[in-house]
């Protein structure tokens, strides 16, 4: 069975059998990247371009790396969004690198809505890297792979996305994921962090870190933006430290098993300790690896459809 | 030259008028009006009008016309020319030109370069120099140039105590103050804000931004006894307050743009960039809310917001398109199919909010159906069925969300003085 888009936009209305079937390819590459030689000719002759008109260091290296292992050929378009904003069109842009024939486009964005527009000027496969407060559609399957591998499962698992979940493209993401593969899903974080309707997508919300950490088998802790909120959302880091950061205190009162994730990168001290992030209930380094192996996985299947 | 409207049904809801009858108009004066025998007209122009109206002049109260400025995206003549193919025969532009509209040379060029025109081109002042909200504009020399209004549009006027400044010395000439409601500080989106800004993760614009304003603008404008318009409403607590107002007796008055009583922000989840303009589209309850006020007089009039945008700029990542789409072509089909035919209002009651009202509140006489006044008015066939095709405007730019949209009514043609638009085309009559 493939998938039953040629994109991969978000998560939200993609069937179960999609993502699982995208969580069942990826234990696959999973294990040739514990090979001693990690590459497999899968993408051989495809031309990929990982477009990013924002900053990102982890998700272009990890989906780099993806493509190099599946032995397509990539070309990186890295640029801020202001310098193209005076000079070329976006259109004119992705219209010039389609003119040298390519197959698929990763596409990182500061609007959303732009990986939709792309599939619309373009005929290769679009993949969505993040797009504005959107969606992060890889980063919820590696996060799903992820809890998958440690608990056995997702079903009827409890998870609490903790954090800014308003300015969160990764929570978007996780919230439809998880929710279509039968978790149940909460976010945690001051009022000012939780966006307007959340509760109608039937997610819990807790302002309190204690009960949801009481209530919950897998918490996703989100990375506070130190520039944007302090100040605005919260009164400072420290602050919500004090009420909302995962420390192992807070995790011993209730002496059960917790996954903890993380997208990454960390702010150690913030929004969790080095004690927590370093410690037996996370799986963030395994997430990177994940990240790897569920980027093969799409890339694979969106690459050889026909 | 002469001309005859043969067989029209006549509404001026201004006059109580609503009957058939036959007009005869003679170098742009309306000479005869009653039953026509063909002897009488046989070396007359005839159009006939069976099951066509004609109104008074249709007047659209907020156009932005680029010129000067932006002649690439519209200019005073293809504005006025987009005007005339939508029926309209007067229009106010407003003052976000560049420069701005806050000097008498500025006003004076607008009324220069318009004065040969069909449609009436009257300009709407900057309320403060640049619109920044610092310092008054020279509203005196202003009227006396030929302003209607003032207003610093596209933004409110920043503080309270400009504002009351404004207002007061606008009270001198009973010109209204037109007002951007929307508290910037709360304005940081791209969309209404609201279950779909989340679940397109597009930062929202709150409705509160809006109602803020116009809750702060009725209470000057009762403070100071001044008017205030609020220029196209689209939150439901804001179309409440002013009817509140109303009811109290203060004078306030408010428009609305059709995109606001035809789409919901449901509309963005394509990000088609044709959806973005500011006030953001709203919700169901909104636009039901606004349906009520235009029942019920809360809102006064239909105003276009005609914002003409190239296609490069529209064309942009969403968060970077610029706000706005075109109006003056599409507006009375939209009116008419969304309104009339699905019996929101009576004709009169369009004709009030298409014509009648802006007029009244820019001071402007309202054209009547009488011997011996100008011919000022738009032939309209309700019932016309046709497609909107943004290839064939008369304004320069494209950006319209209406694009093959189907519509039922639209003008036939408009007459203001010995000039006609009728069939695509400007004559002498």
């Amino acid at each position: 069975m493939p998938l039953s888009s040629r994109h991969l936009l978000g998560l939200n209305g993609v069937p179960r059998e999609d993502i699982e079937l995208i969580l069942d390819t990826a234990i696959t590459f999973r294990e040739v990247l514990d090979r001693p030689i990690k590459k497999v000719p899968t993408l051989q002759g495809k031309t990929i371009v990982n477009l990013f008109y924002e900053n990102s260091t982890r998700t272009r290296i990890s989906f780099e790396l993806a493509q190099k292992r599946l032995s397509a050929d990539t070309v990186n378009f890295s640029t801020s969004t202001s310098s193209t904003k005076k000079g070329e069109t976006f259109k004119d842009t992705v219209r010039n690198i389609e003119a040298m024939k390519l197959d698929m486009i990763v596409v990182r964005h500061e609007s959303a809505g732009v990986p939709l527009y792309l599939t619309k000027i373009s005929n290769a496969n679009i993949i969505n890297a993040g797009d504005g407060l959107h969606e992060h559609p890889t980063q919820a399957l590696l996060d799903m792979y992820s809890i998958k591998e440690r608990l056995g499962k997702i079903e009827g698992l409890k998870v609490c996305i903790v954090g800014d979940v308003a300015h969160s493209r990764v929570a978007l993401s996780n919230i439809f994921g998880l929710k279509t593969m039968g978790a149940q899903v909460s976010v945690c974080g001051p009022a000012t962090m939780m966006p307007l309707g959340i509760e109608k997508l039937g997610v819990k919300v807790y302002h309190d870190i204690n009960t949801a950490i009481a209530e919950n088998d897998v918490l996703n802790v989100l990375r506070i933006q130190l520039e944007r909120n302090a100040g605005s959302t919260i009164p400072s880091t420290r602050e919500y430290h004090n009420y909302y950061g995962i420390t192992s205190e807070r995790i011993a009162n209730y002496n059960k098993e917790i996954v903890i994730l993380h997208p990454g990168p960390i702010n150690r001290g913030v929004e969790i300790t080095s004690e927590v992030a370093d410690g037996p209930y996370q799986v963030i380094l395994d997430q990177v690896t994940n990240g790897v192996a569920i980027r093969m996985a799409v890339l694979y299947l969106l690459g050889t459809m026909h | 030259m002469q001309i005859v409207l043969k067989n029209v049904l006549l509404i001026n809801p201004d006059q109580k008028l609503n009957s058939k009858s036959s007009l005869l108009i003679e170098d742009g004066i309306i000479k005869k009006i009653g039953e026509l025998k063909d002897k009488q007209i046989e070396n007359y122009e005839v159009i006939d009008c069976e099951g066509k109206i004609a109104t008074p002049g249709l007047f659209d109260m907020h156009v932005h016309l680029r010129e000067p400025g932006r002649e690439d995206e519209e200019t005073i003549e293809t504005g006025s020319n987009a005007a005339a193919a939508g029926g309209f025969t007067g229009i106010a532009c407003m003052p976000n030109t560049s420069p701005d509209i806050d000097s008498a040379e500025t006003v004076r060029f607008i009324i220069e370069k318009s004065k040969n025109h069909l449609v009436d081109v009257y300009p709407v002042g900057a309320a403060t120099l640049g619109r920044k909200g610092e310092a008054l504009a020279p509203i005196n020399e202003l009227v006396e140039s030929g302003i209607v209004a003032v207003s610093d549009d596209g933004v409110a006027i920043k503080n309270a105590s400009i504002l009351r400044s404004v207002l007061e010395y606008c009270r001198m000439f009973d010109l209204p103050v037109i007002e951007h409601c929307e508290d910037p500080s709360l304005a940081n989106g791209a969309m209404n804000e609201g279950l779909n800004s989340t679940l397109l993760g597009l930062r929202g614009i709150p409705s509160i931004a809006e109602d803020l304003i116009v809750m702060r603008d009725i209470m000057m404008a009762e403070f100071t006894g001044s008017r205030v318009h609020i220029a196209h409403i689209s939150s439901a607590k804001s179309v409440q307050l002013v009817r509140e107002a109303k009811k109290k007796g203060i004078k306030v008055t408010a428009e609305v743009a059709p995109h606001h009583f035809t789409f919901t922000d449901d509309q963005i989840k394509s990000y088609d960039t044709n959806y973005k303009m500011n006030p953001p589209l709203r919700t169901k309850a909104d636009l039901d809310e606004i349906l009520k006020g235009l029942k019920d007089g809360s809102i006064d009039c239909i105003a276009s917001d005609h914002a003409p945008h190239s296609i490069e700029e529209k064309e942009m990542e969403f968060i970077y398109a610029p706000n706005g789409i075109l109006g003056l072509e599409t507006q009375l089909g939209i009116a008419l199919s969304e309104l009339v035919h699905k019996k929101v209002l009576s004709l009169e009651e369009l004709i009030e909010k298409l014509s009648i009202n802006p007029r009244k509140i820019l001071n402007l006489p309202v054209p009547k159906f009488e011997v011996g006044e100008v011919a000022n008015l738009t032939i309209i066939d309700p019932d016309f069925v046709w497609t909107v095709d943004h290839s064939q405007f008369k304004s320069k730019s494209k950006n319209s969300p209406y694009d093959k949209r189907l519509l039922t009514g639209k003008s036939v043609a408009v007459i203001n003085g010995n000039k006609i638009f009728r069939n695509g085309k400007f004559s002498n009559i």
